[in-house]
């Protein structure tokens, strides 16, 4: 079924990719506003690694790549965040360690199971293009889930990563927050897996948080511009990369890092404080 | 000093008792057989040169670190056991480096509440009352909307005290809260602390090398010296001997120097 939209999203593959952008421009920055707080900007990029040898391990097992990525994922994540809350490693150390052990074992895993190929190459640089309805309907039940638990637990999670020690001795559930979020993370990486690639997945949840910080004056108004900038640069890039001809992933990822050049040039107050 | 001594007779309900509290880190032992009762309503202050324990000492009462020896027991009961953690607030040392978070000071004091009404609950109309009165105590009601990042040193240290006012809380534990902080802002947090003594009945352990803002209100300070409590008495009785609280030539940073 093809919806009647305008220039250039009236096709039914353009439809579908703007569908699966969109959750994914409205979950990325959403919990990378949170990560951005805890210092972990980088941890979306961990666990794209991570779920790199997820999809390997399914193409080797010969189950669903998607599916076996978000479990290699949320394991993965969560026990970066354990190692860290029992300061058994620092964040930045945890996160190297997953992220390369992700990266080898995916190159040694798709060796194996002879898929290092153009394949592999959708789930490393993205393939909005060819999602399928199936698809568009797995990222989408992926990101009302998302949606679902940030509405409830926000606001703790806010206390969290203002303050993670006074957040203990108040008695809020720091690791399962915590855990919770390494875990929504990871969700993320996997719904955006199809759009702008486990090698990108971070640019879409870091990039909009540094521009919604330049011009936000609240912490709820920065989750709000970092949704609506995710949001804009994905339309934005789906356009540009059809008008164009491009990759539309990496054309997605470009337009965010441009919005945030142009928030870090002219942005408000905290911007010129931060800069 | 055994804790019936510190307790006397007919004090005021325990907020915090600690009992022969050891704690090290590896071999280095930081803390050695510490006792420590602060009640209900009292305004107590503990200090000591650097490295002395004072932070060690803290995470041990709050339950964030469990000891080697001894027992921690907190409004009544064991830091584990005690269900509403949010009765006893904290203001953490050095609380948050703010410049790069976009947080008003209502949403800062707002996260106060969210552990008293249930992490996964809406705010309700009482955590908002809650908000406009622990802003009200540290006179930053005007500063509600501003993001955190934007106030001096003081202002945001009083942005932090009144996150912890505003789960109301029984036993309030500060660690180095005014240091660096400007006069208006420690005359402020002075007024801040005093009211909630007084008025509420709330325990204050106050954790300072600068004593002279609160000087004449404490109703004891506690030395440490060494991983050794070495005085545990009021104000009057270290003037006795010889040490004064506030900013003259023997005063309580030279003299804790001197011991160090």
């Amino acid at each position: 079924m093809t919806l009647p939209l305008p220039w250039p999203f009236d096709r039914q593959y353009m439809q579908l990719a703007l569908a699966a952008g969109v959750v994914v421009g409205v979950c990325a920055p959403l919990i990378g506003t949170f990560l951005v707080q805890k210092r972990l900007s980088l941890m979306g990029d961990g666990v794209g690694h991570m779920a790199f040898a997820g999809v390997a391990a399914g193409l080797l097992a010969g189950v669903s790549p998607l599916w076996a990525a978000l479990a290699v994922a949320v394991a993965g994540a969560m026990t970066i965040e354990w190692l860290r809350l029992r300061r058994r490693a620092s964040g930045d150390l945890a996160l190297a360690v997953f992220f390369y052990s992700g990266i080898a074992a995916g190159v040694v895993l798709s060796g194996l199971a002879g898929s290092l190929n153009a394949g592999m190459l959708t789930y490393l640089f993205g393939s909005v293009l060819t999602v399928s309805p199936a698809d568009a309907v797995t990222i989408c039940a992926l990101g009302t889930l998302i949606l679902a638990v940030v509405a409830v637990a926000w606001r703790a999670m806010f206390a969290v990563v203002l303050d993670e020690e006074a957040a203990r001795v108040a008695g809020l559930p720091v690791d399962a927050l915590s855990l919770g979020l390494a875990a929504l993370t990871a969700v993320t990486v996997v719904a955006a897996m199809r759009v702008v690639g486990v090698l990108l997945v971070a640019a879409l949840m870091v990039l909009p948080v540094g521009s919604a910080q330049r011009v936000a004056r609240s912490f709820a108004a920065t989750l709000r511009w970092a949704v609506a900038i995710g949001v804009g640069s994905v339309v934005a890039g789906l356009a540009l990369a059809r008008a164009g001809g491009l990759a539309p992933g990496g054309t997605i990822v470009l337009v965010s890092a441009a919005a945030f050049a142009v928030t870090a040039a002219f942005g408000g107050r905290l911007g010129a404080r931060t800069a | 000093m055994p804790l019936s001594e510190i307790r006397g007779a007919g004090a005021a309900p325990e907020a915090m008792c600690l009992d022969g509290i050891s704690f090290s880190y590896g071999r280095h032992l930081v803390l050695d057989g510490i006792s420590l009762a602060i009640g209900a309503g009292e305004f107590v202050a503990l200090t000591g040169p650097n490295g002395s324990g004072k932070s060690s000492l803290v995470r041990v009462a709050l339950g964030l670190s469990a000891p080697q020896a001894g027992t921690v027991r907190l409004l009544g009961h064991s830091p584990a056991a005690l269900g509403q953690r949010w009765r006893v607030g904290y203001v953490p040392q050095r609380a948050m480096l703010a410049d790069h978070l976009p947080a008003t000071v209502e949403e800062v004091v707002a996260s106060g509440c969210v552990a008293r009404r249930g992490w996964y609950r809406r705010p309700r109309p009482q955590d908002a009352a809650r908000v406009d009165a622990a802003l009200d105590v540290v006179a930053l009601d005007d500063h509600r909307h501003v993001p955190v990042a934007e106030l001096s040193g003081g202002q945001q240290q009083r942005a932090f005290i009144a996150r912890a006012l505003a789960s109301e809380p029984e036993l309030l534990v500060l660690d180095e809260p005014i240091a660096g902080v400007d006069v208006e802002s420690q005359g402020r947090f002075r007024d801040a602390l005093v009211t909630r003594c007084r008025t509420d009945g709330v325990a204050v352990l106050l954790v300072s090398h600068e004593l002279g803002a609160v000087a004449e209100d404490l109703d004891r300070v506690v030395l440490l010296r060494g991983g050794h409590l070495a005085f545990d008495g009021p104000p009057a009785k270290l003037t006795a001997e010889g040490v004064s609280l506030g900013v003259h030539h023997m005063d309580l940073p030279v003299w804790l120097e001197g011991l160090g």
